[in-house]
């Protein structure tokens, strides 16, 4: 399983990457490996303040749905529309073209707090 | 008689590979206080003997065949080709299709009954089906204001008082608000929508039987950011103009009418019809057409992520069992009457609830209550406890003048006809009520 | 070759029945504004089409008649054919009609409730519940106003259910407006009790159990939980899914629960009809019995009569008095086979899926909580076999699958519920049939089922595109 080391993860599966005074957020290539093809991707709305670890979006496969958590508190400055339209890039591009939301966390040093790739294997690693 | 099929020598043959010496034996680890209860319950009995018991108690009731009793439940006919369609085995034995791949009568079933219920409606899709009308509207009332986040209902006092309880019900498990709008001279009143409201909900024909012209309410409605949601009984919708051409968001009611038997009640089935845009937020099972790996055409339920068995304390309804094999006799009941057929029907209820509305107001005392234009029910002002002249009328042998709650007023009672009832039933009824309120 | 659909078959001007000789003039009654401007695209088959169209269907579908059904959790037993006949019998009565003349009617319900409450231990009921969910639902609004009334309402916010539990458990308390908490099973299977210790408190409304629960195995240390609660001012409820498997041998009453709803179309024989009507009856102990929706059935000095004066009760929860006709089926069964005969049933149920689990275990499944299983266990394949490929290869061998991935709680479940109708032949066919598709090769199971009316489906492109109605233009 691929896990970049140039962002954070949390135990539930998602990761969140630093960009300036903002955070990007999507799900691990395992993650969507176990949910399978994704079919639909419910998006927060844009300027809702959440808190860490609450439900922000929810990912959806033929057979199961998945919420998405926030990794930090914040807000959401954007979603990532293009999965209302093809959420399979979340199967293809998980790093990448499939983000799922934009954070700007109340404390970037929140992020700290998070895993970085080498913990993170090793939570995948005691899960199987 | 129990319907098992083991011998004795296999009780014994199939307790040894398990390691029990008996039947008792399978029950050693619960707690030994709760086990064989002293229960009395009558003792056994063979097949003729319960039909016989059966046919004692059918005995005591006066069946109401052809009954002039409305309130959304009337007498119909049920074709028998309906009857024995819907009893075979394959239908009425299987459970949910969960396994599409042996489960495409049932899936195409429902799909066709989709594409029915949404054609009557005028919106674009329908579920599988809900339990009856009054929870079709509660979960049709609860999926507005998912899809609105809002919290505050209007109900139109036009639509069925029992409709109204099981949706207050509903309402107060999730703490939302329920106003209802008195009917004014039978009819929905264009009022002000109070804010924050996510549904707005009336009935046509409404409870009294009359017809309204909902199109402003649909307005209103939208311009205060609410869905409008509308109570419908699918075989009117032969005739009438359906709830999405006059700007519902949704449409749900009772499948009885579609030929079904009256049974006490039920069980019949609920529809709710939508628009497209919040088939996300209905609830049930909902049946898509697909391919399968050959590219034949097939049947599969989908969404499914909605459901309880996947979402869990998420989903949009804890709906499980449904009343699918009940929609399926009204699918097939709208294929074997068609358009021109169902119209036929739906029609001919209407001339002769207007003949026997003649009739019975030239009876000394009657009132009319119901305003015109109404539909195939409507309701009389009595010259006395309409309870009474129900049961008076009973002793003649005759089913009718369903009592109307005092909500609507004093004296009040409700009448139907339908495509059973001949002219000479009419003039009995008739006489019959001019000898009770004599 | 696609099987068509009625709208395929359909031809315009094409008339089946007609019911009414002659047709009024619509504009006679009702104003031109209110009258369709089209006519709906019903289909227009003659009747023999019509006949050939739908056994055409049913021949594409499988059911208990047709097949060993050992869905898990859902009660697959032979639908005795008596019962479409009692229903007949009841077919024309109208829900308004003067209830002195419904007198048989009102009797059979008075009775059926009786035996219900006999058979679960419970004082009071209500047979208003449209089905098992419906009757959840119905319990915990009845529990919610219960503490309402004793001004806890505000207080007891969260409602606990194992992590075993149906589905529809956390559905319905989030319905009712509770919080639901799941209590994790511990490694018996069994609620956890030290778990439910910490979870338990003024904050809880109630706990939702399945006994024997959805592994199959009974909570033995039920009468603990009970006490537990009943200091803690929680209601224990109990789900019937699973009542088959101890009915007259054991009640929930007598274990401590407060309300049960049960399922006719399981327990009870009533047919599931492709996915319902079924019905959900709601037996409460006397302390909640102020509660229960509105009408009540009862006898009276004048016959038997609906009484709508309960003046706590949470209202209605459907129209008229419930699915009426499932319960004649449900009062036909009970008098059928009486005491001893659902004991007897209750114990075959037992005997089957236990012998049926020691089959499967000598063919290589495994039983990851192999406790003394009632009438039904969960299995899992031996590794390197997917749940989903077996259940499409018993297809393929003629046999419907048990319930597959459920519970959630074991990976690759197999949940298996065979029944007291199917024979012992029956089950070792099954065995057999299971024991075979391990000798399959991998991409035969992948690629199973063969030969039935359609393959596997695309379930992606259904979810992604949904062609909801046969007019609809995806």
């Amino acid at each position: 399983m691929d896990i970049p080391k140039d962002r954070f993860y949390t135990k539930t599966h998602e990761w969140a990457l630093p960009e300036g005074d903002t955070v990007l957020v999507g799900i691990t290539d395992y993650a969507q490996d176990a949910l399978g093809d994704v079919v639909y991707v419910e998006l927060p709305e844009v300027g809702r303040r959440v808190e860490k670890g609450e439900a922000v979006a929810v990912v959806e496969s033929v057979k199961t749905a998945s919420d998405i958590y926030a990794p930090v508190a914040g807000e959401v400055v954007e979603v990532n529309a293009a999965l209302e339209k093809t959420p399979e890039l979340i199967n293809q591009d998980p790093y990448g073209e499939g983000w799922i939301f934009r954070l700007r966390p109340l404390d970037m040093g929140h992020l700290d707090d998070l895993l970085d790739a080498a913990g993170y294997q090793e939570v995948l690693e005691s899960e199987a | 008689m129990d319907y098992t099929p083991h011998t004795e020598e296999e009780i014994q043959a199939m307790l040894q590979r398990v390691g029990a010496g008996s039947l008792e034996d399978l029950y050693r680890h619960l707690p030994q206080e709760v086990l064989n209860p002293q229960i009395s319950l009558p003792e056994p009995l063979p097949e003729w003997a319960v039909l016989e018991e059966l046919k004692r108690l059918a005995a005591n009731n006066k069946p109401a065949f052809k009954a002039f009793l409305g309130g959304g439940i009337r007498s119909h006919h049920t074709p028998p080709v309906v009857q024995a369609l819907a009893s075979r085995g394959e239908f009425l034995t299987a459970y949910t299709p969960y396994q599409p791949e042996v489960s495409q009568g049932v899936l195409q079933a429902i799909f066709e009954y989709q594409t029915m219920v949404a054609e009557l409606a005028g919106l674009e899709v329908a579920n599988a089906s809900m339990y009856d009308g009054a929870t079709a509207l509660a979960e049709g009332v609860l999926l507005a204001l998912r899809e609105t986040g809002r919290m505050r209902v209007v109900v139109s006092q036009g639509v069925h008082p029992e409709y109204r309880e099981v949706l207050q019900s509903y309402l107060d498990a999730v703490g939302a608000e329920l106003r209802t709008w008195p009917l004014r001279e039978g009819r929905t009143p264009l009022g002000e929508i109070p804010e924050g409201t996510g549904a707005v909900v009336a009935q046509n024909p409404n409870y009294l039987g009359a017809l309204e012209d909902l199109a402003p309410l649909a307005e209103a409605a939208h311009r205060a950011g609410a869905l409008f949601v509308v109570v419908a009984d699918p075989l009117s919708l032969g005739v009438l103009e359906p709830p999405g051409a006059y700007g519902a968001d949704i449409a749900v009611g009772d499948g009885q009418t579609l030929g079904l038997p009256m049974g006490f009640g039920g069980p019949h089935f609920g529809y709710l019809a939508t628009k497209k845009a919040f088939v996300r937020q209905l609830p049930g099972r909902l049946v898509s057409e697909t391919v399968d790996v050959e590219g034949r055409r097939g049947y599969i339920l989908t969404l499914q992520a909605r459901e309880q068995y996947i979402r869990r304390a998420k989903a949009k309804s804890n709906i499980t069992t449904n009343a699918q094999l009940t929609a399926l006799m009204g699918a097939m009941y709208l294929a074997a009457l068609g358009p021109e057929g169902l119209k036929e029907v739906a029609l001919k209820g209407v001339a002769m609830a207007h003949r026997l509305w003649e009739l019975l107001l030239e009876i000394p005392g009657v009132a009319p209550f119901t305003p015109k234009p109404f539909f195939n029910e409507f309701v009389l002002r009595l010259p006395r406890d309409p309870q009474a002249v129900r049961k008076a009328l009973a002793a003649r042998g005759f089913h009718a003048a369903t009592p109307v709650p005092r909500e609507y007023g004093e004296n009040l009672a409700l009448f139907a006809a339908t495509e059973l009832h001949r002219e000479e039933d009419l003039m009995a009824l008739a006489e019959a009520m001019r000898e009770v309120l004599a | 070759m696609n099987y068509p659909t009625i709208f395929e078959r359909s031809r315009h001007g094409r008339r089946g029945l007609r019911l009414v000789q002659e047709v009024p003039e619509a504009t006679r009654y009702i104003p031109e504004g209110f009258l369709r401007k089209e006519p709906p695209r019903l289909p227009q088959v003659d009747e023999l089409t019509l006949v050939r169209h739908y056994t055409g269907l049913s021949r594409r579908q499988v059911g208990v008649d047709t097949t060993f059904y050992p869905l898990g959790s859902c009660t697959m037993k032979y639908n005795p054919k008596l019962h479409e006949e009692a229903v007949r019998l009841f077919a024309d009565l109208h829900p308004y009609q003067d209830p002195r003349t419904a007198q048989g009617a009102l009797e059979l319900m008075w009775q059926l409730g009786e035996y219900l409450k006999a058979l679960t231990g419970m004082d009071a009921i209500t047979l208003e519940p449209a089905a098992g969910a419906h009757g959840e639902l119905t319990g915990i609004l009845i529990i919610r106003a219960y503490h309402q009334d004793r001004g806890e309402g505000k207080e007891r916010r969260v409602v606990l259910v194992p992590d075993s539990a149906h589905g529809s458990n956390p559905a319905t308390a989030s319905m009712a407006g509770y919080e639901v908490r799941e209590v994790p099973s511990g490694p018996d299977g069994e609620v956890d009790l030290e778990a439910l210790k910490r979870e338990l408190g003024p904050h809880v409304a109630a706990i939702m159990l399945t006994n024997p629960n959805t592994l199959g195995l009974f909570e033995r240390r039920i009468l603990e939980i009970a006490r537990l609660s009943k200091e803690a001012g929680v209601q224990l409820y109990y789900d019937g899914a699973n009542l088959n498997a101890i009915m007259g041998w054991a009640r929930p009453g007598d274990m401590g629960f407060d309300v049960v709803h049960l399922n006719l179309h399981k327990t009870f024989t009533v047919p599931h009809g492709g996915g319902g009507p079924g019905s959900g009856p709601v037996g409460v102990k006397a302390h909640l019995a102020p509660y229960l929706p509105v009408p009540t059935v009862e006898r009276g000095e004048e016959g038997f009569h609906l009484n709508f004066d309960l003046p706590k009760s949470i209202g209605r929860v459907r129209s008229f008095y419930g699915n009426f006709l499932a319960l004649v089926r449900a009062w036909a069964y009970i008098r059928t086979l009486g005491l001893e005969g659902l004991k007897k049933a209750a114990a075959l149920s037992v005997l089957n899926a236990r012998y049926l689990k020691e089959l499967l275990k000598e063919r290589g499944y495994r039983i990851p909580y192999d406790g003394p299983c009632m009438h039904e266990f969960v299995a899992q394949p031996p590794a390197g076999f997917r749940t989903l490929d077996l259940a499409k290869g018993l297809l393929e061998l003629g046999f419907h699958p048990p319930t597959v991935y459920f519970p959630l709680i074991v990976k690759e479940a197999l949940m298996v519920e065979p029944t007291e109708t199917e024979s012992k032949e029956t089950l070792e066919a099954f065995a057999e049939a299971l024991g075979e598709l391990l000798q399959k090769p991998k991409e035969w199971l992948e690629g199973a089922p063969y030969t039935t009316p359609v393959r596997r489906l695309d379930e992606v492109r259904a979810n992604k595109q949904p062609k909801l109605t046969y007019f609809d233009e995806g």
